[in-house]
């Protein structure tokens, strides 16, 4: 195999094919993922967003390797902790568009408590977790999403624990826009995404993208019998009891779409003083002025 | 006729909730404001009402480095500190008490003892706070300074609390005075005349300046003592100061934070202590390797685990050495002092965007948390600021290469928002352009061209920065050798010895990561005696002296009780190694609390 050469990133693209990043992914042919990545690329070409505005943050894990394949800024940073990257990234330059990609095992279970509170302080951020429930790049561990009774290589006998539900826990947790999608189904997804993206707050969409090597359980036919849209069954997305409601039943019927959203909850950013004067904090001046470093002095004779 | 060395040591003990930091601040004002040097520790315990709270504070017309030993004054708000502390009391010295319910303790040596009736003084008032402002009149009378000054402090502490509680507390405070003038002598040493007034910080204070001095615009806290002192002078302030602070859920994403901040261009620091630091570990690994600069801050406390969480201890070292699993490039640093401590903050970050890399300041709770005088000329608050190579404008060509193989080592930075430079960073090891290479192959030589890429950044960074120096006679009976916080305690050793007949001189080493090997070495071959002086048990920094330098010591004098040291710890320490030839000495700890 040769070694690729540095492959030039397209400035302005023009179409979904522009977003690629340097390389192409290493994910199992038929991968979920595949399908939420082309659905983020189409929605930042119809957002007509530049690669150079755009940040992507991922944590560890097989769809962690989000921004290597996706042309914008990318960090991939640790197991867990995309969120609180992200955060940090958004609040010192808030004029980023920030999307954090990652999978169930990384954003519901090690980096639960990071979804908690970006969820509840309201970071306009954008986060899409690819859902196998699954652990694959560790080869098939029960995660936090695994359906009961599951099999797996450390439930042999079948997964005892309940599953987490991402949707509720983001509508409980405060997050302002929360929607669920499926990986086929990527006209769907990639419309809710740049809904996601424009919505000011902290968006959630949460994707089933099934694992084929190690999730045979909860497979693409599995999430095609049950699957039914939101949009289609006149769901009120301001009325968080009944997006709760709708987001709990796991059975013939497994909802997709936008659950909830609220419009009227401000963002962190829109809620910090020090953002008042709309200079993002890593551009703010560095030195002290002189009227400033004597008003410190004199506080402390 | 003033003295010409005046060295006054005064403590208030009592218990946590009768209000002995106002007192404290008021005496701290009044005194730097007259132009003395001043150093306070304050022993207390975790718990907010109740437990023991012992204040030393000391003044003096000249440098002073530590807390000291004796105590010219005791002021006593319960029996506890009567109980406790009378032991402390030097020769000539005062105890201030309320008589009406504290009885006097036995004593030994020449001590006036000065009971006051808080009930007679205050005119039977309610007020439980009322004897700390009696104690305040009769501190002033007794020491010699005119009682308008008190006056006026209490006037400017209280005023927002309304006239009433002005005029109450200035006629206790005169009522005080003027019994004492009456009734008690006039402690023996004299306040000498007015001198430049002092600025007074805690070590806390002096981190959290030394971030907002050195351009620091991202501050990310989880509230742990005693590093929790850097968020409050942070969050209050942030506004005024154009700093986004931000209280986050835990340790892990207070780290994670502060790098995401970093790479977008800010500066951003964070401080924790010992728990919540280990918390963060991981983070500076991954920053390490995607070649972000941040600063992280461990304020040491007396470990493991929960440990003693009001009490200090240099227990840190090896957790701070080992901090993140792989071998990686960091810089560490232990200030000596709180103004070391804040001139450090601009220096590491400049040294971290230099070589783009994460920095960790080690220091202590005898640091953050002791209070200080700093004559305010000393305080640069616009220091250099170096942000390293960093690229601004942007460019349609494409070929960027944020890890490109350059001879310094050092690949030129783009921040996120500028057209043509898109790339990722990865905790993942990637090639020159940013991509993981076990998404290619995993490719030996690309793994070893950028560890050894990272490595060349610090080849020749100890050239760049300041080698300790051997303070004191080059040919000294002994050299006492120490790291961090100790240095002003050793420094009044040090003094002290000469003063006994013992020529003394010290080392004390602020750089850890990178270690002056060389230097260090050349001070202590030539050195005639040797001793480590180290605020733990295990001698963490002489094991680490050793791995660099391969050299041993003489002896060693640690304490590890979980207050810190007193510098006749340390002169009795180095007495008995020079002339009962032992290796090793344990101070016994007086104050009890």
């Amino acid at each position: 195999m040769n070694m690729p050469a540095n492959k030039i990133l397209v400035i302005d693209p023009e179409k979904v094919s522009d977003f690629k990043g340097k390389v192409n992914p290493d994910w199992c042919p038929g991968c979920g993922d595949f399908g939420v990545l082309n659905s983020l690329r189409k929605a930042c070409l119809e957002l007509e967003l530049k690669p150079h505005d755009i940040l992507t943050v991922s944590g560890i894990g097989c769809s962690s390797n989000f921004p290597g394949y996706f042309n914008s800024y990318g960090m991939h940073t640790l197991h867990g902790r995309s969120l609180a990257f992200a955060t940090g990234a958004k609040m010192a330059n808030h004029k980023l568009n920030v999307i954090v990609t990652g999978g169930d095992g990384d954003g519901y279970g090690i980096g639960g408590n990071h979804f908690t509170h970006t969820a509840r302080r309201n970071v306009d951020l954008t986060y899409i977790v690819m859902d196998n429930q699954i652990y694959g790049l560790t080869t098939g561990q029960v995660s936090p999403t695994s359906s009961l009774g599951m099999k797996t290589k450390s439930t042999p006998f079948g997964n005892v624990e309940f599953q987490f539900n991402p949707i509720t826990s983001a509508i409980m947790n405060g997050a302002t826009f929360v929607a669920r999608a499926f990986s086929s189904d990527p006209k769907h997804l990639s419309d809710l995404i740049k809904q996601g993206i424009a919505h000011k707050g902290f968006s959630h969409i949460s994707v089933f993208s099934p694992c084929v090597t190690y999730n045979h359980d909860n497979d693409v036919p599995f999430f095609r019998e049950r699957i039914r849209k939101l949009e289609d069954e006149n769901h009120d997305t301001s009325d968080w009891k009944s997006a709760c409601e709708k987001a709990l039943i796991w059975d013939d019927t497994i909802y997709t779409g936008l659950f909830f959203h609220n419009k009227e909850k401000t963002d962190l950013g829109h809620r910090e003083p020090v953002l008042d004067d709309g200079v993002a904090v890593c551009q703010k001046q560095t030195e002290l002025s002189e009227g400033r470093a004597k008003t410190i002095i004199s506080r402390m004779m | 006729m003033p003295s010409e060395n005046y060295d006054f040591a005064l403590a208030i003990g009592g218990a946590a909730g009768q209000g002995i930091a106002t007192p404290g601040n008021i005496l701290a004002r009044l005194f730097t404001r007259h132009g003395l040097h001043f150093n306070a520790y304050n022993a207390y315990q975790s718990i907010v009402r109740g437990g023991h709270i012992f204040l030393t504070t000391r003044f003096s017309n000249e440098e002073i480095y530590s807390h000291g030993d004796n105590l010219d004054m005791l002021v006593c708000l319960n029996q506890d500190t009567m109980d406790r502390h009378l032991g402390l009391m030097g020769d000539g010295g005062v105890v201030i008490f309320n008589s009406d319910s504290i009885s006097a303790g036995e004593m030994e040596k020449n001590v006036q003892l000065c009971p006051i009736s808080v009930k007679a003084l205050s005119g039977g008032s309610s007020n439980k706070l009322i004897q700390n402002t009696i104690a305040l009149g009769v501190i002033l009378a007794l020491v010699g300074m005119d009682f308008e000054v008190l006056a006026k402090a209490l006037t400017q502490q209280l005023q927002r609390k309304g006239q009433q509680i002005v005029d109450e507390n200035v006629a206790a405070a005169r009522a005080g005075y003027e019994y004492a003038k009456e009734n008690f002598q006039a402690h023996t040493k004299t306040i000498p005349d007015s001198g430049k007034p002092k600025a007074i910080w805690t070590g806390n204070d002096a981190l959290a300046m030394g971030g907002a001095a050195g351009g620091v615009k991202f501050y990310c806290a989880y509230p742990m003592s005693p590093a929790t002192g850097v968020l409050h002078w942070m969050a209050k302030n942030a506004r005024e100061l154009d700093i986004m602070v931000r209280q986050v859920e835990d340790e892990i994403a207070v780290a994670n934070m502060v790098i995401g901040a970093a790479h977008t261009g800010a500066r951003a620091m964070c401080a924790t202590s010992g728990g919540g630091f280990a918390l963060m570990t991981e983070a500076i690994g991954a920053a390490s390797i995607m070649e972000i600069p941040c600063v992280y801050i461990n304020v040491m406390r007396a470990g493991p685990s929960t440990g003693v969480p009001t009490k200090t201890e240099q227990g840190d070292l090896w957790q701070v050495l080992g901090a993140s699993q792989g071998d990686f490039e960091r810089l560490i640093a232990a200030p000596i002092d709180a103004l070391d401590a804040y001139n450090t903050i601009p220096e590491i970050f400049n040294l971290c965007d230099r070589y783009q890399c994460p920095g960790i300041v080690i220091t202590d709770l005898l640091i953050s948390e002791g209070t200080f005088s700093v004559d305010p000329d000393n305080i640069n608050l616009q220091p250099e600021i170096d942000r390293g190579e960093v690229i601004t404008t942007g460019s349609n060509d494409g070929s960027y290469l944020r890890y490109k193989n350059t001879e310094s080592g050092i690949s030129p930075r783009a921040l996120p928002g500028l057209e043509g430079y898109a790339h990722v960073v990865a905790t993942d090891e990637h090639d020159e352009n940013g991509v993981i290479i076990s998404d290619e192959y995993t490719d030996p030589i690309k793994r070893r061209r950028m560890v050894e890429k990272r490595a060349r950044k610090f080849a020749n960074i100890v050239d760049k920065i300041a080698p300790p120096q051997l303070e004191g006679p080059e040919d000294a009976e002994v050299t006492l050798i120490g790291w961090g916080s100790t240095y002003g305690v050793i420094k009044e050793a040090v003094s002290q010895l000469a003063k006994q007949g013992i020529t003394a001189n010290q080392l004390s080493v602020k750089w850890i990561v990178p270690f002056h090997t060389e230097a260090v070495t050349n001070i202590i071959n030539n050195a005639r005696h040797t001793i480590m002086i180290e605020n733990n048990y295990s001698g963490q920094f002489f094991r680490y002296l050793r791995s660099e330098t391969g050299l041993n010591v003489n002896g060693h004098i640690r304490k590890y009780d979980g207050e810190p040291f007193m510098p006749h710890h340390i002169v009795d320490g180095v007495k008995e190694q020079l002339t009962e030839n032992t290796t090793h000495y344990v101070p016994t700890q007086e104050i009890i609390v």
